[in-house]
């Protein structure tokens, strides 16, 4: 595709079908395509299996969300889920599909603050706010979302959420003692029974069985991309990354696994050819913190466009969502949902404690991806990942790896700042 | 010759280095245009080079410079220039706060910036001195005879500043007030620096450092040698000039003898 033409494709009739502000997503597809313009395509030496998801994103509101009109005709089940907590193998067992409606844009913002507080995270304003003014398709195209408990500023925001869209709560435990995984083991049998209750069919032991290795099969992928963008020099941006890693909240998992490997196969090419975006020497950085949901490309953007290079990323778009796999041996449901809980109590999220096993593997990750630092970034007001960050960076200092906090939100004011603290530990980091 | 030009948000300033040595300085207002503020104010040192700094300093790599660092590696460099084993740089700019902590050769080790808002910021203090009527000289000086009888408890601007008003209207003598606003600028930034960690010197740069209230008021409450290079606020120009010199930092260990 040539990167003049870029555009985010329009489908007035379908989005007016789907109830939404028409006049105003259409303004918001036009920035947004501007945006991904210069963010992605401006780059240099892309790979060129980029070009699916570079569709995939002019689809995004069109052609991805026709897909799963098409599936909830078939009486599929739809639902929307804000955290990794939430299995998708259960969704992908009922034929279902699940999508991460995590906001990442200042657009909703607005709407948000006419009910919720300022002083909230942004990704929850955010989220809120597309529902609240009708500008996302995926939002008007669920069935239900199914919210989970991990912070106060989602677990309360799903009362108000409630009022728009049917909300179902999953409690997540904070500390993950052996009654706290009963508690959870339970909410997920709630979380089965919802999803069965909507379809009115039963999820089988064999179906669980192909959704697992669905979903352990799109792991593998995105840890063998995770594996290549380690190599030195890196084949690929961290910002390619970072947007794969955002299109596999939204894409088909089957078809995204796919060509997750096929770019991977390009990109061992890469390697073997020597083929890379950024010179060996480029500063390489980890990003650890709270999950970047499309389109924050903020962080990523600044390092790479001061020379650096991003090559891992410990957030739930990054490794925490795809780092552990689950045994595909089991046969029967309850030793199946046992293992999901074996699985997805791995998750090392900040909402937990205590949470030391993240800080090992944070540092797992800066030694296995070669950075030479650490950039924490943590969105405004998400006290749990904040507050963490203190042990990150004194594990930090006790291992001499240069270390950065950035605490931000979605407007575009503290960029001029973000930019500067940046480009100085690059500076750092180079010596 | 080698200028450093310091585009900050207020004023921008301007350092020659030759052979390792300061050789020139100017500093002006930033005004409407400056880029054409900057090129008026090198114009008569035709350098051979020119490095920029400063949160203009990639309008000035458009327009002319030919390299730029960020304000942090530039105070770092130029802060070795005046005090050549300083391990800690204090920097407290119009609209920028900076704490950094360099290593022994002199690389930065780690550094902290202040948030968007003004609270810790020479605006902070500037704000402050016009609701008392104050020019900025006079209030240092007049902070210099205040007593410890009023306190200001705000560090957000807008509210800060009616406490001013709110402690004027009640009858507190306006050298009192400047004392405690002086003070509360003085604990962020001693907060800033215990998350840094600071050894027995601290170097202060900045136009802040010109205030002699803000210079004693640190040094008493933070019990340690406080370093003023004079003049303290163009030690970013300077920084960046050195840097550009040679290129790097390590080298400019020896520069004060
Ligand atoms: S950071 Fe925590 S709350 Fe957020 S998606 Fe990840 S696991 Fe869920
Ligand atoms: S980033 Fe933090 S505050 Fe925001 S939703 Fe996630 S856990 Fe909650």
């Amino acid at each position: 595709m040539s990167a003049k033409q870029f555009e985010i494709k329009s489908y007035p009739d379908m989005w007016e079908s789907l109830g939404m502000d028409v006049a105003r997503f259409e303004k918001a597809r036009c920035v947004l395509g501007d945006a991904f313009q210069t963010t992605f395509l401006s780059q240099e030496n892309r790979p060129q299996r980029m070009d699916y998801f570079n569709w995939l994103i002019s689809e995004m509101h069109g052609g991805r969300i026709r897909e799963i009109l098409d599936a909830k005709k078939e009486g599929r089940p739809v639902i929307g889920t804000f955290c990794v907590y939430i299995p998708e193998e259960l969704v992908i067992a009922a034929g279902g599909i699940c999508i991460g409606l995590c906001g990442g844009s200042q657009g909703p913002v607005p709407d948000a603050e006419k009910i919720l507080p300022r002083n909230i995270c942004p990704m929850v304003k955010s989220a809120y706010g597309f529902k609240a003014a009708k500008i996302c398709p995926y939002f008007q195209a669920v069935d239900f979302v199914y919210g989970e408990t991990t912070c106060d500023a989602k677990k309360k925001t799903w009362e108000i959420l409630n009022r728009e869209v049917p909300t179902y709560v999953m409690e997540i435990p904070q500390m993950k003692r052996e009654r706290d995984r009963t508690l959870w083991l339970e909410e997920v049998k709630d979380f089965k029974a919802q999803i069965e209750k909507g379809t009115g069919k039963t999820i089988t032991a064999d179906a669980i069985s192909d959704a697992i290795k669905i979903m352990n099969n799109k792991r593998k992928a995105l840890q063998r991309l995770n594996r290549l963008q380690h190599h030195i020099p890196s084949p690929i941006s961290g910002k390619d990354v970072l947007l794969i890693e955002q299109i596999a909240f939204y894409d088909d998992p089957v078809r995204f696994t796919e060509k997750v490997n096929l770019l991977c196969d390009e990109l061992d090419e890469r390697v073997s050819k020597g083929v890379s975006v950024a010179p060996a020497s480029a500063p390489r950085v980890l990003v650890s913190g709270t999950p970047m949901a499309m389109p924050n490309w903020k962080a990523h953007n600044l390092v790479e466009k001061a020379g650096g290079i991003v090559v891992n990323d410990e957030s739930c778009i990054g490794t925490r969502y795809f780092k552990d796999l689950m045994d595909e041996n089991m046969t029967d449901i309850e030793s199946q949902l046992k293992a999901l809980t074996d699985r997805y109590m791995k998750i090392d999220c900040s909402c937990f404690t205590p949470n030391d096993e993240r800080v090992d593997q944070v540092l797992k990750e800066y030694r296995d991806s070669g950075s030479q630092g650490i950039l924490h970034y943590c969105l405004q007001f998400c006290h749990t990942y904040n507050i963490e960050a203190i042990k990150i960076k004194e594990a930090c200092e006790k291992n001499g790896i240069p270390f950065l906090a950035i605490e931000s939100d979605y407007s575009p004011e503290d960029i001029g700042q973000m930019q500067t603290r940046i480009e100085a530990f690059l500076e750092q980091i180079k010596g | 010759m080698v200028v450093g030009v310091d585009l900050g948000s207020r004023t921008i300033k301007v350092a020659a280095v030759e052979g390792g040595r300061l050789a020139a300085f100017k500093i002006a207002e930033s005004g409407y245009d400056p880029h054409r503020q900057s090129l008026e104010m090198i114009r008569d040192y035709r350098p051979g080079k020119i490095v920029a700094t400063g949160y203009g300093r990639h309008l000035a790599k458009r327009h002319f410079a030919d390299d730029v660092i960020t304000e942090i590696k530039a105070h770092a460099t130029g802060a070795r220039y005046f005090f050549s084993d300083c391990r800690t740089i204090l920097d407290v700019g119009g609209q920028d706060t900076k704490v950094i902590a360099l290593d022994q050769i002199g690389r930065v080790q780690n550094f902290q910036m202040n948030d968007k808002c003004a609270a810790g910021t020479g605006r902070f203090l500037e704000i402050m001195a016009a609701s008392l009527g104050y020019s900025l000289s006079e209030f240092g000086t007049a902070a210099m005879r205040g007593m410890n009888d009023v306190r200001i408890s705000n560090m957000c601007t807008v509210f800060a500043e009616s406490e001013v008003i709110s402690l004027k209207n009640h009858g507190a003598a306006p050298a009192d007030i400047a004392k405690a606003v002086h003070i509360s600028v003085i604990e962020r930034l001693i907060a800033m620096l215990a998350r840094i960690g600071y050894g027995d010197s601290v170097v202060f740069t900045g136009g802040v450092a010109k205030n002699p209230a803000a210079v004693n008021l640190l040094k008493e409450r933070l019990g340690v040698n406080i370093l003023v290079p004079d003049p303290p606020d163009i030690v970013g120009a300077l920084g960046a000039a050195l840097y550009g010199e040679d290129g790097t930092t390590a080298a400019l260990t020896d520069n004060k003898s």
